[in-house]
This record gives structure tokens, C-alpha cells and sequence, in this order.
């Protein structure tokens, strides 16, 4: 159905793929796994129009495809389902459905034929909401239908999926499923990029890896591939080591919320972290969790003690002054300055206080800074001076990072520290994070992979429609016993 | 670094030589002094003004107002220095008129998050009225005898207003590279959630920059006045959109958090220069509008083909 040939492509010193070669078939599910910049993005953007290969060729359906623009490919039968949905919020689903394709009657928009036209896509994906509906108050998950909506009123005949579920409750991931399912019985291929290994064993027929650009293996069957195998090929070396934890001495409690309430939250929260510890917050998306962090971080009500001494609640730059930090899940939009460099977004915070007089920057100590954090911490980067959007999502992390463990810090919240983060990268940030933990600093952190909760945290709240829906160590708990309490009781369930 | 990305860094620099040298070939007394002085003073006001539209820009904002607050300059220095016979009185009043145009301009942006394209529309016609009712709707002459220090003093025969502007432009270069102040204006125009969380008191920033934008531009007015003996009432028309225009030909970018001194030196100066040639050549006015607004056009569309050739080979 479509297959790729000996597929390359450079940017100026960056081989990004290299002699790719694998075929996806008709009504199968493909897997495309790989760490950061092992090339899946540049293969989607190949395969899309965004980029034209400098060498090699795919084709579809025996067709050669020379795709050069996403208009272009769209009208070949690809459709790529990103991240970051292309969609118009402000205007309705039926018009973002047929967007460039409405129907007329003359020079007018032919509404009532959209409507109807929209009303029938939209049952063909399962999404019950009328067309007229404004698109940006749709979920996410919703949002994404729409666009596999749009996608098959093209005739798509190969979908490609990037990290699709990375923002999705677990509810909106196996409808997404089923429906991934009903496309493939229809005959359609499907490429999926994920990071999620189970993802990848539970839903795909076969599965490709990359590392480095270039194709380390295709298996053309599941049956006995596990995500140990998936993972080793991926990273190419033994990971357990840095998976796993070497244990902490834990101390007194040297950071304690009290009554903190905020938007979000539909009740006052309290909780307390010890020294050394280590401690989690899981829930399903829209349970409070980011919310909570960032009321402790920006919120006026109620009180925060670190070391038993109540701190100021004046906004992030106070709180910055009594050593509490929060580095955001979104990193593009909350965490990095993208077209300023590397030295530049890891000195953002620290530069005050390195300053001369508070104002005169310290250029030399900046630097030094830099240097010291980008070898400790092993960032991969071209420079300093290199913008901070070249970099590949784990290395950005780690730049966060590394602005943070600037500072005198005594406790640190992360909200979802290793989104869309290779797994190589995710053992290299655990490693830091129980670095921090291990020199005493207070560890809270917020996420939605139960492994990642189970193997970083010592205790473990879930969160459940604004409320903490109960606490437990890390030890006693499960998987299942985590998901029964973040799933919602009574009515809504 | 390659040759495409040596074009695309010094592409400014480039065609700045290259308007120099056009402009020397089509006109050679061009370079003669007596122009290059009369240059200088043409672009003083344009130039004083856009190094804080260059740190407004930055920021991811404009401040349309800065026009109307030359000419409220102008005026209360004038008012001021005729009712008390003191100049550094005089300046000192504009100075403090200006600033608190700015400031409001600040507190709204920042703190009501009004847009401040909107916003700066408001003030800009508020404080227009204000000058027409403080000069009674028609320009006002200084009366006491050294007012045009500020204006003609020269200085080994460079006239005042030009050192200023180049004290200016080193000031406020020093300000943007080497300071807190300048770092963290880029990195609010460049992600303003991302310098929130960071730390950095974003309104706070905001609210000196548009301050320090109405106290420049009040300045720049009190300058012009002193050079002309006379704060007119219709003094700085059209210069907010000069100086973006100086700003975005030096390649500042209009949504914030790119920009460079250097650049907007180089913008204010080829701006200058083509209006001084035209001038030379005697060409009529309203060609003169076409030919500023085509070269605007280029400038920008030169950017995006750079940033464009910057992007394929990173």
C-alpha cells in the first residue's frame, strides 16, 4: 500500500534520515517508534509535503508520490493527524470539516449543504455533536475526530497519527482506538507514532523502529514482540539501570500546603512532602492536577510552608524567592522562549541575582553558568548560542531544568516532566530528579503515566474532578488501584 | 557558518552599502558634509523615538501614541520654559508629561491587559487634544532667549539634537544587551507565559517600557521645539508609524522578542537616506510616499526570505 525507498534527508550537517526503507500495508495499523530526533517527525513531514526528500522515493498503492505541499498530499490520499491539531477555533466544526472544499451556490456558502455534508462525516467517525458547534469548545479528543473527519471527506487512503494520545483522558483513547480499528477494517493504513509502548503492542499489526535517522527494524508481526524489545532496539542499549532507583533517606517535612484553593480545584487542598521524598499527584485529564500546582505557585488562598515558615503569596516571583519553582507542562507555550538561545532561556531566572547591582548582566558568570549546566546535565546542543527551538523536546526539558537547579531551590513542582520526551531523555531527567530529592529538596510532581508514577515516586495522591480522591505509598500501590480511584464515581462514570 | 547564513546575518548591512553607495552615484554632493548634517537633524526625532519603539516592539506591543506625546512635549516645554524663563524647567515638565502618558499607557496594557494597539489609539488622540487645548490650537513660539539650546548648540559643528540621538542609540543599546531590564523585555516578547513562570515580573517591565516610551518621545519633542523656537501643535504627526517602520526595516520583529540596536540604527538611517536623496533630486512629494512605502514592503518581505533561508539550514 505505501511503501518508502531508500529515503533521505539533511539539514545543513544534520543527517535527520538516512537510506529509510519499510513498507506499511493496507488495512493494518503501522507502529513508528523511535526516540526524539530519530527521524519519525521528518518521515511524517516527507510523507506530507512539508519537506521533499533529498534522495529516495515512496509510493502508494504502487504510485510514485512527489508531494509538495500538504495541499498536494492531501489531494494524493495522506492525511497526518498532528500533535497540534490544524483546526480554526473560532469557527464551527461543519466549516473546519470542508475548510477550502465548501459547498456553494454560486458565490454564497451553501450552508445548509455543509451542514448536511458535515452531519455525515461526522457519524462515519462517531462524534455526536451538531456541525454548527463552535469548534474551540469541543475537547481535545473531540477536536481530534473532527480532523480524522476532515481527513476522510478527502478520501484519505493512508493516515499517519502523531503522538495522538498524548492529551487525551483514558476515555478518549480507546474511542479513539475503536475508531483507529474501524479505519483499518475499512482498508486503510495507518502509520502511528507514539511513545507509548503499550500503545504500540495493544493496537498495531506491525511496527517500524528508528534511532538516528536511520531504520533499525521493521517487525512485520506483534506476536512475541514485547516493549522491552521495541525499547531496546530503540535506545540500542540496557536501560534498567537508570530506571531504577537506589532509595532515599527521608527526613522531616520541609514543604507543606495548606487550604490552597484555586481555579480547578473544588475544594481546599492540603498535603505535605518530606525531605528526600519524592512525591506524585495521577489523575485523568481535567482532574485539578496542573491546576493545583499552579495555585500552590501563583495562587493568593491559602497557606505554603517551606521548613515550617509560611511564605509570601505574591505570584511566581516571590514564590521564586522563598525556593519554591514549578517548571509547566507545556513547554512551548509556558516553559521555553523559543527564538532566544539556550544560554539565554537557562540564565532566565537566575540572571537577576547574578547581576551586577541587580541590573548590569554578569556576562562571564552566565557563561560559566551555562557550561557548568549543559556538561552536568548533558544537554545536547550545538552552543550555547543556539536557539532553543533546535533542540530536540528532552533536551529543551533539561534547559528548564538546569534554570531551576540555578537557583538556591528547597522545593520543586514539575507538571509532567517528561511529555513527549524520548525514553532515553526520561531515564536521564528521572536520574536528576532523584539527585534533587536525594540533596533534600522537595519533590512534587504531576503525571498521567501510572509507570512513570510508579517508578519515580515514593507516595502517590490521585486527583479526581478537583479533589485529592486519596493517597497511598508508592509500595502499596498498583496500577489499578491508582486508575479506580482517578476514575470519576456516581453519574458520570 | 556558511555563506547563506553570512548573507542572511549581515543582509541589513549589505543593503544599507548599498543604498549609501545608489544614493552617492545618483546624487554625489550626498556625501558632501553640509548634507550629511542636514541628514543627521532630519532623522533626530525619528531616531530618539524608535529606540524605545524598539524595546515597545521587543515586548511584543506598540506605542502609537509616541506622535502625539512629541508634540505635548514640545508644547508644555515651551509653556513651561515661557512662563518661567528656565529651560531645565521647561524640559523637566515635558519630561514628567511625557512619563505619564506612559505610564498610563503601562498600567493599562499591563495591568487591565487592554491591547495596546488599542490602547496607545486612545491615548494618542487624548493627548493630541490635550496639546491643542494647552497651545490654544495653534502652534506656540518660545519667547525666552535660550530656549534652542537643546536644538542648534553644536559640538565640533555636529548640532546637538544629532549627539543626542547618538547618545541615545548607544544608551539604549547598552540598556537592551547588558542590562535585566533589556534581556527580559526579548524574552516577554518572545514567550510571555513562559518569562511569568520564570520569574520575571512581566507587568512591572511592561509598565517601565511604556513609561520610558512617553518620557523619549515627550524628549524627542522638546528637542524639535528648541531646534524650531516654536512647539507646534501638529508637531510629530505620523512619527509612530515612522519609527516602526525604522524599527521593522532593522529587522525587529512586529510579534515581539526579536530585535537588535544595530538594526534599528541601520533602519532609521536608510529611511533617512532616501528621503534626503529624493529631496536632493527634487523629486515631488507624493512620489516620495510611494517610494518610502515600497522600500517599507522589500524590508519585510527581505526578512521573511531570510528567516526562511536561516530556518532550511539549521
Amino acid at each position: 500500500m505505501l511503501s518508502f525507498h531508500s529515503i533521505s534527508k539533511g539539514f545543513s550537517g544534520v543527517q535527520a534520515l538516512q537510506d529509510v526503507s519499510f513498507e506499511v500495508s493496507g488495512g493494518a495499523v503501522h507502529g513508528l517508534c523511535g526516540e526524539n530526533g530519530a527521524g519519525k517527525s521528518t518521515l511524517l513531514k516527507v510523507l506530507s509535503g512539508v519537506h521533499e526528500p533529498d534522495s529516495g522515493s515512496f509510493e502508494i498503492d504502487g504510485k510514485p508520490c512527489r508531494f509538495r505541499s500538504a495541499l498536494d498530499a492531501l489531494n494524493g490520499g495522506v492525511a497526518v493527524i498532528y500533535q497540534e491539531l490544524n483546526l480554526v477555533p473560532e469557527m464551527s466544526v461543519a466549516e473546519n470539516v470542508w475548510l477550502g472544499h465548501f459547498s456553494t451556490k454560486g458565490p454564497f456558502v451553501d450552508f445548509k449543504e455543509l451542514d448536511r455534508k458535515t452531519r455525515e462525516s461526522l457519524e462515519r467517525v462517531g462524534l455526536d455533536v451538531h456541525p454548527s458547534t463552535k469548534l474551540g469548545s469541543l475537547s481535545i479528543g473531540q477536536k481530534q475526530m473532527v480532523e480524522i473527519a476532515k481527513a476522510l471527506t478527502r478520501n484519505a487512503k493512508v493516515i499517519a497519527f502523531d503522538e495522538p494520545t498524548s492529551s487525551l483522558s483514558a476515555r478518549e483513547v480507546d474511542t479513539l482506538f475503536g475508531l483507529i480499528r474501524e479505519l483499518r477494517s475499512r482498508g486503510l493504513a495507518i502509520l502511528y507514532v507514539s511513545h507509548r509502548m503499550d500503545e504500540i503492542t495493544s493496537l498495531c499489526d506491525a511496527c517500524t523502529v528508528l534511532r538516528d535517522g536511520k531504520h533499525i527494524e521493521t517487525f512485520s508481526s506483534m506476536s512475541g514482540v514485547d516493549a522491552a524489545m521495541i525499547v531496546n532496539r530503540m535506545v540500542g542499549r540496557e536501560l534498567a539501570a537508570a530506571m531504577t532507583d537506589s532509595g532515599r533517606d527521608l527526613g522531616e517535612d520541609v514543604f507543606e500546603i495548606r487550604n490552597v484553593e484555586g481555579p480547578g480545584l473544588k475544594e481546599p487542598v492540603s498535603l505535605a512532602v518530606k525531605s528526600g521524598e519524592i512525591v506524585g499527584i495521577f489523575g485523568l485529564i481535567g482532574a485539578g492536577r496542573t491546576e493545583l500546582l499552579k495555585a500552590v505557585y501563583m495562587g493568593k488562598a491559602g497557606e505554603v510552608m517551606i521548613a515550617n515558615t509560611a511564605i509570601p503569596r505574591t505570584g511566581p516571583v516571590g514564590s521564586i524567592k522563598s525556593g519554591l519553582v514549578f517548571c509547566p507542562e507545556d513547554r512551548k507555550h509556558e516553559g521555553i522562549v523559543p527564538m532566544l538561545s539556550v544560554a539565554e532561556n537557562l540564565n532566565i531566572s537566575i540572571r537577576r541575582t547574578l547581576a551586577k547591582l541587580g541590573f548590569w548582566l554578569a556576562k562571564g558568570a552566565e557563561k560559566d553558568n551555562a557550561t557548568d549546566f549543559i556538561e552536568k546535565l548533558r544537554i545536547k546542543t550545538a552552543s550555547q548560542q543556539t536557539p532553543i527551538s533546535n533542540l530536540s523536546g528532552g533536551n529543551q526539558q533539561k534547559v528548564i531544568l538546569a534554570r531551576w537547579l540555578s537557583e538556591r531551590i528547597k522545593v520543586i513542582l514539575l507538571d509532567e516532566p517528561t511529555r513527549g520526551i524520548d525514553v532515553g531523555s526520561k531515564a536521564e531527567i528521572y536520574a536528576i530528579v532523584r539527585d534533587l530529592a536525594r540533596k533534600g529538596i522537595g519533590v512534587l510532581f504531576v503525571s498521567s503515566e501510572l509507570p512513570e508514577i510508579l517508578a519515580l515516586s515514593d507516595r502517590v495522591f490521585v486527583m479526581c474532578e478537583g479533589r485529592i480522591a486519596g493517597s497511598m505509598p508508592t509500595k502499596d500501590a498498583t496500577e489499578a488501584k491508582l486508575l479506580s480511584l482517578a476514575l470519576p464515581k456516581g453519574g458520570a462514570a | 557558518m556558511n555563506f547563506k547564513q553570512l548573507l542572511a546575518q549581515s543582509g541589513m548591512i549589505l543593503v544599507f552599502l548599498v543604498v549609501v553607495i545608489g544614493s552617492y552615484l545618483i546624487a554625489p554632493q550626498f556625501l558632501s558634509k553640509d548634507n550629511m548634517i542636514s541628514l543627521g537633524l532630519q532623522v533626530s526625532t525619528i531616531g530618539i523615538v524608535s529606540c524605545t519603539m524598539l524595546f515597545c516592539l521587543a515586548a511584543g506591543d506598540f506605542d502609537l501614541s509616541v506622535g502625539s506625546s512629541a508634540a505635548l512635549g514640545g508644547m508644555v516645554g515651551v509653556f513651561v520654559g515661557n512662563m518661567t524663563g528656565s529651560l531645565f524647567l521647561g524640559v523637566l515638565s515635558a519630561l514628567a508629561a511625557g512619563a505619564l502618558v506612559g505610564l498610563v499607557n503601562g498600567v493599562v496594557v499591563a495591568k487591565f491587559k487592554i491591547n495596546a494597539l488599542i490602547t496607545t489609539l486612545a491615548t494618542m488622540q487624548i493627548v493630541r487634544g490635550l496639546t491643542n487645548i494647552i497651545g490654544h490650537g495653534t502652534p506656540m513660539s518660545a519667547s525666552k532667549p535660550g530656549f534652542d539650546f537643546l536644538g542648534n548648540q553644536a559640538y565640533f559643528s555636529v548640532p546637538l539634537p544629532i549627539l543626542i540621538m547618538v547618545l541615545f542609540f548607544i544608551g539604549f543599546g547598552v540598556l537592551l544587551n547588558r542590562t535585566v531590564f533589556g534581556r527580559n523585555t526579548l524574552a516577554i516578547g518572545g514567550n510571555k507565559e513562559a518569562a511569568n513562570l520564570a520569574g520575571i515580573p512581566v507587568a512591572r517591565t511592561k509598565i517601565a517600557i511604556f513609561t520610558l516610551s512617553g518620557m523619549v518621545a515627550s524628549f524627542a519633542g522638546v528637542v524639535l521645539a528648541s531646534r524650531l523656537i516654536v512647539a507646534s501643535n501638529n508637531a510629530g504627526e505620523k512619527l509612530e508609524l515612522q519609527a516602526i517602520s525604522a524599527c521593522v526595516l532593522g529587522g525587529v520583529s512586529l510579534s515581539g522578542g526579536i530585535g537588535t540596536m544595530s538594526g534599528t540604527v541601520v533602519g532609521v538611517l536608510i529611511m533617512g537616506i532616501v528621503e534626503n536623496v529624493m529631496r536632493l533630486k527634487s523629486v515631488d512629494a507624493f512620489y516620495q510616499m510611494v517610494v518610502t512605502g515600497t522600500i517599507l514592503l522589500l524590508a519585510v518581505l527581505f526578512d521573511r526570505v531570510k528567516l526562511r533561508i536561516l530556518n532550511s539550514s539549521s
